[in-house]
């Protein structure tokens, strides 16, 4: 399971409870977006998430100081960090593989690098150990699919559905058919994320896919919780999605 | 008049201009955009396809756009012979439609039903209503609620012509919002959409086929110039906001060496006091709206709000082209501020009894600064891109009069 939430919301200094949280609730890897001004693959949740970051003054530099300090305690679970090209740009991406490397970060999904336009930034990146990981879309054909293989490390994120993120329409049947073939061209672990909104529809997907991505869902609880009760409502409902695949794998096995 | 050695042959394959331009978008939308420069390649070797298109634009826009010289203008700056490119003449009364009416046949050779697209003053919403009513295509238009607000007459406009107009509250509830936005609808529903960007920004192949939309400007002034002042102009002026009429008018003479290029970006209030919309004077390169070229943004990368009188050109980006052309230095930027713009703005007005708009007003204002510096033979060619009743309230706002 890979939750990801927004670094710096609703606050800066609430990001490290709910990291840690998110570690109780039993996630295997943590998503971390870094929030940005025009964030155009994401639906309005996200997009609200970047905005109360941003009111707050989180910054890529930011972001990467709550991973040191995040490793300080625990230096097991991955960090992925998610974000636009444009704040990476801006600091320069020898620093930001630099900086993110020394921070603790494992991966970095970039939203708007298609492999074609990072080449650079992904060689540099794989040298460096971190991992750049590749979106792969229910639009993408067999050569696209090869090519994002070959370009990727880590694990690839299919995006379920065609939209943004937080949409509703989730295809069982079109994930389900998908995801042997995609896993099988780029020799990699897939994560699906993008439209899975609770317990129930992340079992059905994990039960096809490596890894399970929930975003926008994990948002809408932190709204609502407010700063102070957001860490205990997000790592309930974790749990909760942690329970039911863990169910399903034996359901599997 | 001299042609360059080498023709110049931008973009690349890729969409690339030097290290401007690409393809920066999520994969979502990788395969459309292949699909649509497949198509539009199509489109370019197909002869029926560009004798539609310049059918369309003599009949429907009402092209060619003529050149006027404005000689009581030159005569009153005192100096060089200012030409006007009337594409304030056009059909909804800009250059947009130029593009819209490409792209709409690209729309319907792809056999898409439903076109969507991004507006700030709403004069390219305006433009896309109106070439879907005139395809009989399913519109929706995003505008930020911010300009739907300030500009309630062009939404009307765009409702009597069938469109839907969506507000957008997210960010700055600005032209970028929109913008992404729009590109959130095409995301979920690119099966049935095209999405008819308004400039020669976004993800190639746009500014590459906005550009040659666009290009017709510049044509038909290579072939008027002679026939009314005896040749090419010296200096050729147009505001950037997006930059593309300023792509329109400029790019066919690119190989031109003596002809110089000017883009006039919108300095609002003075470049100095940060409130202002001028990308390539005072921006810095990076990445937004699926391509990489200067944008205003602070030092952590956030892009930042623009401010300028002119609703068109208060974009926190450019056009790569215009950030290729400028590192090049084949164009050169400058910026005019809101105040040079109104003024600009009510000398046209009184002196040829022409309304321009005020994103054209910043060309003029240009124009009127470089005029006295040159001598009475030398020629300055502004593209008019639009005509001014849209600005009617904030002009009349700043007079302190109320309608």
């Amino acid at each position: 399971m890979i939750p990801f939430i927004t670094a710096g919301d609703p606050d800066a200094a609430t990001t490290l409870p709910l990291m840690r949280a998110l570690v109780a609730g039993g996630s295997d890897i943590i998503e971390l977006g870094v929030p940005f001004s025009d964030p155009m693959a994401d639906g309005p949740t996200i997009q609200r998430a970047s905005e109360r970051a941003l009111a707050g003054g989180m910054s890529l530099r930011k972001v990467l100081g709550i991973v040191t300090e995040f490793r300080k305690e625990d230096a097991v679970t991955p960090i992925v960090l998610m974000g636009y090209a444009n704040p990476i740009e801006a600091m320069g991406l020898e620093r930001f593989v630099d900086s993110a490397v020394q921070a603790g970060v494992d991966g970095v999904l970039v939203v708007d690098y298609p492999p074609e336009e990072c080449e650079t930034f992904a060689a540099t990146s794989k040298a460096a150990g971190l991992d750049p990981i590749f979106l792969l879309a229910p639009t993408s054909e067999d050569e696209r699919i090869r090519d994002v293989g070959a370009a990727g490390r880590g694990y690839i994120y299919y995006v379920s559905l065609k939209g943004v993120t937080g949409s509703v329409a989730l295809d069982f049947e079109e994930v389900s058919a998908r995801i042997p073939k995609i896993r099988a061209a780029v020799g990699m672990p897939v994560g699906v994320g993008f439209g899975i909104r609770d317990a129930e529809s992340a079992r059905r997907i994990a039960a096809v896919a490596d890894a399970v991505v929930i975003g926008s869902r994990i948002i809408e609880e932190i709204e609502q919780a407010g700063a102070a009760e957001a860490p205990a409502r997000v790592q309930a409902f974790i749990s909760g999605v942690r329970e039911a695949l863990d169910a399903e794998r034996e359901n599997v096995q | 008049m001299q042609m360059a050695d080498i023709p110049y042959n931008m973009p690349d394959p890729r969409g690339h201009f030097g290290p401007y331009g690409g393809i920066f978008v999520s994969e979502t939308l990788i395969p459309a955009l292949e699909e649509l420069r497949t198509v539009y390649a199509e489109c370019l070797s197909d002869p029926a396809f560009k004798a539609e298109f310049e059918y369309e634009l003599k009949h429907y826009v009402g092209r060619p756009s003529p050149i006027y010289h404005a000689r009581r203008m030159s005569d009153e700056f005192g100096g060089a012979q200012i030409y006007l490119k009337r594409e304030d003449l056009n059909h909804t009364g800009a250059h947009k439609v130029n593009n819209c009416i490409g792209q709409a046949l690209v729309a319907r050779k792809m056999g898409k039903r439903r076109v969507i697209a991004e507006t700030g003053a709403g004069q390219h919403g305006v433009a896309t209503a109106t070439v879907a009513a005139r395809y009989g295509m399913e519109c929706v238009v995003y505008m930020g609620s911010e300009d739907v607000k300030r500009q309630a007459a062009n939404v009307y406009r765009m409702k009597l012509l069938g469109a839907t107009v969506v507000p957008v509250e997210s960010g700055s509830r600005t032209l970028k919002d929109a913008l992404n936005e729009a590109m959130r609808d095409w995301v979920t529903n690119v099966g049935d959409t095209f999405y008819i960007i308004g400039t020669v920004a976004g993800p190639h192949p746009y500014p590459m086929m906005v550009r040659d939309f666009q290009a017709v400007i510049g044509r038909e002034c290579l072939q008027q110039m002679p026939e009314l002042a005896g040749r090419q102009p010296d200096y050729v002026l147009a505001c950037v906001g997006g930059g593309s009429n300023a792509i329109g008018i400029f790019h066919p003479y690119v190989d031109f060496p003596d002809v110089r290029l000017v883009g006039v970006e919108a300095a609002g209030d003075g470049i100095e006091s940060g409130r202002h919309a001028a990308s390539l004077s005072a921006g810095r390169p990076g990445v937004l709206h699926g391509n990489r070229t200067y944008l205003l943004q602070d030092e952590d990368g956030q892009i930042i709000e623009t401010h300028s009188i002119s609703a068109g050109l208060d974009y926190p980006g450019v056009g790569p082209e215009h950030a290729w052309l400028k590192d090049s230095g084949r164009a050169e930027y400058v910026g005019i501020t809101d105040a040079e713009a109104l003024k600009a703005f009510h000398d046209l007005c009184r002196l040829e009894g022409i309304i321009p708009a005020l994103e054209s007003s910043h060309a003029l204002a240009y124009a009127a600064k470089l005029a006295p510096t040159l001598s009475t033979d030398r020629i300055i060619l502004v593209n008019l891109s639009g005509r001014g009743d849209k600005d009617m309230h904030t002009v009349a706002e700043k007079s302190g009069i109320q309608f």
